[in-house]
């Protein structure tokens, strides 16, 4: 036993010391850079999809949601900090962006397919879709919303009566999340039967 | 006599050119857009501001639409959803603090009640609407009914 157990040790090392060795750091090298590379690559190509500019590359998000959200508080407001679509459509941090991304392809198959290819189609589909968001921004408690507004830091002396009535009470104690109270802040409304709070 | 007979007709003229100028411009009457002259523009006022929330506004007759005392700006009502009403609704005013719609806004022109906000009363700012920090461009005296004046 010990002395195949040396035996073994002892190729392992000539392996490694013999020239053979060289071709072997070769590819585990060029194996890292492409490593990096590819990685890196990866996650360049994963920022582009997540730009505005992309975002609005296809005439369906150019002129539907991007014409409405152009009139909001979130595009033109007196300190000129404007939130973008990723900036409220996908995470930031690594894991839930990817989940988003892996989701996002059946949108591409949508693309593909015309799903909501006119205006018409566009409205008929806006509530299912708005469905979706409202339930994933429900699921991670409005997380999205919350990288820019920390509840934290909410002052309510600046805040008007409305507001502060609402935070201090349903916001505070967790019951409720942003998007609960603040659904079509960036786009038009579909039909709002049957969402809770809603006529 | 024939000086004379020249004098008036140039007397005439220098009226006439001076009466023509006037019609073309004011002829001093002021208005709300003050003195400027019809051909050129006033400065523009700076932007009236509506402020986010105040305290209910006094009423100055008994069938008054009350005013907004709050910011509408982006709340949409349309076929899709009427803002106003997730906060003024009969089954939403408890929680938003708000005043419920009265009801009135339940009838119909021949006065039949409905079950919920009669389609007249469907566009609250048809009738409704928010106040600037503006003071008024001309005085009045209006005297509120004594019924809601406090003195
Ligand atoms: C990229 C940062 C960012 C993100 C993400 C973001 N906001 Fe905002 N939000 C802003 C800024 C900036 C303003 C305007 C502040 C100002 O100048 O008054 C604003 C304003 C608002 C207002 C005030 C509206 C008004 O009329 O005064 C609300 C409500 C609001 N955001 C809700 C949300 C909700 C809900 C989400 C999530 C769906 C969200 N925001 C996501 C940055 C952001
Ligand atoms: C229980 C309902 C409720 C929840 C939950 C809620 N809000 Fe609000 N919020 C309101 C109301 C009501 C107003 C005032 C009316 C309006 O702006 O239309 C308001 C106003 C605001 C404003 C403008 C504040 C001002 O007075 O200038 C911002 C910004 C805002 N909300 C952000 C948020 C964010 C971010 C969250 C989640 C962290 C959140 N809200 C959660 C009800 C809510
Ligand atoms: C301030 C956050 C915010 C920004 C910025 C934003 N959205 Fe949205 N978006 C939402 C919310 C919240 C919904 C869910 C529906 C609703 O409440 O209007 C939504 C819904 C949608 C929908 C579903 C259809 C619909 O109208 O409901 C699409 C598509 C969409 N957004 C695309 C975009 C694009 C493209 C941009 C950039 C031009 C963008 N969004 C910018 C918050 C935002
Ligand atoms: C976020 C909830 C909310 C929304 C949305 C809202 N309001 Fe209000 N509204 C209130 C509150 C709260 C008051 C103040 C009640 C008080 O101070 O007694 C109020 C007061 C009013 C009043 C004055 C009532 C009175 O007795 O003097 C009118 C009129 C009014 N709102 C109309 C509207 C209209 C029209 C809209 C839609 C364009 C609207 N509101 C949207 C919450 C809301
Ligand atoms: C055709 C005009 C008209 C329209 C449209 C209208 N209102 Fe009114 N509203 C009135 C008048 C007039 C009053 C005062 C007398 C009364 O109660 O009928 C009033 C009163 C109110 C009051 C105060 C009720 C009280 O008990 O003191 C509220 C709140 C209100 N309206 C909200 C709304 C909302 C929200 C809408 C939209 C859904 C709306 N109104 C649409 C005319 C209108």
């Amino acid at each position: 036993m010990a002395r195949q157990k040396k035996g073994f040790l002892t190729r392992y090392k000539d392996m490694l010391l013999s020239p053979s060795s060289v071709a072997m750091g070769l590819i585990l090298g060029i194996g890292f850079v492409a490593g990096i590379v590819f990685w890196g690559g990866f996650n360049t190509g994963l920022e582009i999809t997540n730009t505005e500019e992309f975002c609005i590359g296809c005439h369906e998000m150019e002129n539907n949601v991007y014409q409405e959200y152009k009139s909001t508080i979130h595009y033109s407001n007196r300190s000129g900090v404007r939130a973008t679509c990723p900036d409220c459509h996908v995470p930031k941090d690594w894991t839930h962006k990817i989940v988003r991304k892996i989701q996002a392809s059946q949108e591409v198959w949508g693309k593909l397919t015309g799903y909501i290819n006119t205006r018409e189609k566009f409205v008929e589909h806006r509530k299912e879709m708005a469905l979706r968001e409202w339930q994933r921004m429900k699921e991670s408690d409005s997380r999205e919303c919350r990288n820019c507004h920390d509840f934290e830091y909410m002052d309510f002396s600046e805040q008007g009566k409305r507001s502060v009535k609402m935070h201090s009470t349903a916001l505070a104690s967790g019951e409720k999340t942003c998007i609960d109270c603040h659904k079509g802040i960036a786009h038009e409304l579909p039909d709002m039967e049957g969402v809770e709070g809603w006529h | 006599m024939k000086n004379l007979k020249s004098l008036v007709l140039v007397g005439w003229a220098v009226a006439l050119t001076a009466s023509m100028q006037v019609s073309a411009e004011i002829g001093g009457v002021q208005s709300l857009r003050g003195a400027e002259e019809l051909d050129s523009n006033n400065a523009a006022e700076e932007m009236k501001r509506i402020p986010r929330d105040r305290a209910t506004f006094e009423r100055d007759y008994l069938h008054q639409p009350p005013l907004i005392p709050h910011q509408v700006r982006g709340y949409q009502v349309d076929l899709n959803s009427n803002k106003c009403l997730s906060c003024h609704s009969w089954t939403n005013y408890k929680t938003s603090g708000a005043t419920k719609v009265s009801l009135t806004h339940f009838d119909t022109r021949d006065g039949q009640q409905l079950s919920d906000v009669s389609p007249r009363r469907y566009f609250c700012m048809q009738c409704h609407v928010p106040q600037a920090d503006a003071k008024p461009l001309v005085d009045n005296s209006f005297k509120s009914v004594d019924a809601l004046s406090a003195d």
